[in-house]
């Protein structure tokens, strides 16, 4: 029964692939994915959600403007090297290279942010990779969109403040920001320490050694602070044992707010009973509930086309963030037909422009069966982030629930840093800023 | 037939102490350099040259490092992607800080730099040995990744401790091109790894092995035990440090502190065994092995059965065969790949007349 199922599935997409070359009119996406290893989990739910909606277009409308997606997988392993050697290996695919490469890992994307300026490939960091990236007049290669490190921390501010009931209510509160003791985590304690000098709260920040399967101490340490809220800037197994820990010291759950890489099933069903009430941020949310996940259940898994193996995966945190890459890179490709024209194969540079002048409002959302799923996006020459809003949902135990809208970050606040990063990067290398008003 | 050295003969203290003492290994070992030099360059693509070529030489540079430390003088590391890191963000600090400081000064200032944090590592190596000296280095991985994090100052005072490699300017001439790096990333290996091929023949390499066959012997023989295996540990971290810059500089661009995790170091220490331990060329065959055939496997793996089976499977099967293949390996030849190399040639000499 398997194995008949996937023979056909085989057949399937050779066959695609195969009419795919007979015609020509193909867009190709080199996929890094990693489907082993620590993080195999987030690699597997994460491409196979972007794999299905690609495939579900495939189905229904035979691709994009008359141009079918194909793809090709490369296992990275989340190893920079490895990531380095996909990069090379599929740049030069398809008919027109390797229309996008996303990583989905920080450490890849510092691998190869030197290299997509050379061979004029949009790199595209969706919530991770460099901060300082969104101002595109230095990086006109890399888009760390709808939100960065940096923008969610402040929206995470801007919602305690609004549970607490007003901004000016932080005065003389107290957050603990229990961090990964790494780059990854390191990377917003500048901006939560501006914010702290800002609206008067005291933030302390309180490490935890990779991979944080122990942190008894740590949570020792929160009794005696006594904080109001903790933000909890985890990665892998950190996550569940912070939540579990927690409950054995007692601290409440419903004040703790992850960032998103902290807010997926996989981070909660650990933790088991104790994930109960736990908040975290999500450029996403999770559910099927939206008709572009049904779409690719009627399309893709009644079809038995489906990339999850597991099915009850789908609508997942993860899966739903895959769905959302796959999203935003086919309105890319197809805001470049717009200009380049449609039923051709785009080169990577022409995608870059899609990808720099995206127009998602909310009606294109709702076109796209995607009202709420995720953020509107609008990208510009110097705005390579597009959006910056963030929804929170609560874990209730079975499932994610979103309690708010989507929050803005404060832009007046990261902004500014954003330009001034990415200005000290740009005297680093002696790269001469683009003026964005000569662009089009 | 061909591998004969009859006839072969040695009329002076220099012909006998050659790195090659038989002619048709000379000839191939200088066939060898000649293609990596002039015909690799215009026959590899761009492809072959960033993401094979030039990895596999700085891992080898590194596999190199360790062989040293671990293969000759018997101290066993974990370390080596830490002293790495060091290696990669001193040179950065030098290039960024010395005002136009040439990019080879800045390199070897680098791995002096590592050679320094090396010896101090190895301090503990004058009393612990074996199993628990690994773990001492292990404390030099965590350590100085995480020093690399927490103090801006490594890094430039970047918020996420990512360090971005200055353009390499050598009399002018500016280091962009796929095989303007090749050719120097293989002049630097080269000229290191000969210069470890006559360390481990001369008086030097006798010491460390003396060490590591049974240090009791070596002192008793007046060996300075302290001097020889500090020794070995800050020319062991000048390599890797090196190494690492190289890493940063003609491979990957910029690189993060967690770039350098244990992962690394491990990968390192496979490269060894696999390769074998105590050899020069084994470090080669070992770093060739294992980043090459990860990569092998999964090219293998699309094109043959890519389109059968879910790709989930096909990734787990592709580490299921890499492992397999290195227990085959490790079974068939325990002493590594060189080993079987130098069988081979043991063979050849002989034959067609085996007895």
């Amino acid at each position: 029964m398997q194995f008949s199922k996937t023979l056909m599935l085989g057949a399937t997409v050779a066959g695609l692939l195969t009419t795919g070359f007979a015609v020509a009119q193909e867009q190709y996406i080199g996929l890094p994915s990693y489907r082993v290893g620590a993080y195999a989990a987030g690699g597997t739910a994460l491409y196979g959600g972007w794999i299905d909606y690609m495939q579900m277009l495939n189905q229904r409308d035979g691709g994009v403007g008359g141009v079918k997606l194909t793809w090709e997988e490369c296992e990275t392993e989340y190893n920079n090297a490895r990531g380095v050697e996909c990069y090379e290996r599929m740049k030069n695919r398809g008919p027109t290279g390797n229309t996008v490469f996303q990583p989905l890992s920080t450490g890849i994307t510092y691998s190869v942010l030197d290299r997509v300026a050379v061979d004029k490939i949009p790199l595209v960091t969706m919530g991770y990779g460099r901060t300082d990236a969104a101002d595109g007049r230095v990086f006109p290669w890399v888009f760390p969109l709808i939100t960065t490190y940096w923008s969610q921390n402040t929206a995470k501010i801007k919602f305690i403040g609004q549970q607490e009931g007003g901004m000016d209510k932080l005065k003389g509160k107290k957050i603990v920001n229990l961090y990964h003791d790494s780059a990854y985590g390191n990377e917003t304690i500048p901006v939560l320490n501006a914010q702290a000098e800002r609206y008067g709260f005291t933030i302390v920040h309180i490490p935890v050694a990779h991979p944080g399967n122990e942190q008894q101490s740590q949570w020792l340490r929160i009794r005696q602070e006594r904080p109001d809220w903790v933000i909890l800037r985890g990665w892998g197994v950190m996550n569940p044992t912070a939540i579990r820990t927690a409950a054995r010291t007692g601290f409440p759950r419903e004040k703790i707010v992850g960032v998103w890489w902290s807010g997926s099933e996989e981070d909660v069903i650990p933790a088991g009973d104790a994930a109960k009430g736990y908040i975290a941020a999500g450029f996403n949310v999770a559910g099927k509930n939206f008709p572009v996940v049904q779409e690719i259940e009627k399309h893709v898994y009644a079809k038995n086309l489906g990339n999850m193996e597991d099915k009850s995966r789908v609508g997942s945190v993860l899966y739903n963030r895959g769905v959302v890459h796959g999203i935003i890179t086919v309105e890319a490709i197809r805001k470049a037909q717009e200009k380049y024209g449609t039923g051709k194969s785009l080169t990577p540079e022409q995608v870059r422009w899609g990808f720099e002048n995206l127009d998602i409002d909310e009606a294109r959302l709702a076109e796209l069966g995607a009202e709420g799923f995720l953020p509107p996006l609008k990208t510009s020459c110097e705005n390579h982030e597009g959006s910056g809003m963030v929804k929170f949902q609560q874990w209730d135990g079975t499932r994610w629930n979103v309690i708010t809208d989507w929050i803005e970050a404060d832009q007046e606040l990261v902004r500014p840093m954003i330009e001034a990063s990415a200005a000290a990067y740009a005297a680093e290398k002696g790269i001469t800023p683009r003026d964005c008003s000569k662009e089009m | 037939m061909l591998y004969r050295e009859a006839g072969q003969f040695k009329a002076s203290y220099m012909q006998d102490q050659q790195i090659f003492p038989i002619r048709q290994d000379q000839i191939g070992f200088w066939a060898m350099i000649a293609f990596f030099f002039l015909v690799v360059p215009v026959i590899a693509n761009q492809y072959w040259l960033q993401a094979i070529l030039i990895p596999v030489l700085i891992f080898s540079l590194a596999a190199l490092g360790l062989n040293i430390l671990t293969g000759y003088c018997g101290q066993l590391s974990l370390g080596s992607a830490a002293f790495m890191a060091v290696g990669a963000f001193a040179t950065y600090n030098f290039m960024l800080r010395v005002d136009g400081i040439p990019f080879i000064a800045a390199l070897l200032l680098g791995g002096l730099c590592a050679a320094a944090v090396g010896i101090l590592f190895g301090l503990p190596s004058l009393r612990i040995k074996g199993f628990y000296l690994a773990v001492a280095t292990l404390a030099a991985q965590f350590f100085i990744v995480w020093v690399l994090v927490k103090f801006g100052w490594f890094s430039n005072y970047s918020t996420s401790g990512v360090i971005t490699a200055q353009a390499v300017t050598i009399f002018g001439y500016t280091f962009t091109t796929p095989e303007s790096k090749y050719l120097l990333t293989l002049s630097i290996v080269v000229v290191l790894a000969l210069l470890a091929k006559n360390m481990v023949r001369s008086s030097t390499g006798r010491k460390w092995m003396a060490v590591r066959d049974m240090d009791v012997a070596a002192e008793v023989i007046g060996i300075r035990l302290m001097h020889t295996k500090l020794q070995a540990f800050a020319i062991s971290s000048f390599y890797c440090g090196v190494a690492g810059a190289l890493y940063a500089y003609m491979y990957l661009g910029t690189v993060e502190p967690e770039g350098f995790n244990l992962d690394l170091s491990f990968r390192i220490l496979f490269m060894i065994i696999i390769g074998g331990v105590a050899s020069i060329l084994g470090s080669f065959i070992g770093a060739a092995f294992i980043v090459l055939l990860p990569v092998f496997l999964n090219i293998m793996m699309h094109s043959a059965i890519g389109a059968f089976v879910p790709a989930n499977v096909a990734a787990n099967l592709e580490l299921i065969i890499f492992g397999a293949l290195i227990i085959f390996f490790l079974i068939v030849e325990p002493h590594g790949l060189a080993r079987l190399w130098q069988l081979t040639k043991e063979k050849l000499r002989i034959w067609p007349f085996p007895h």
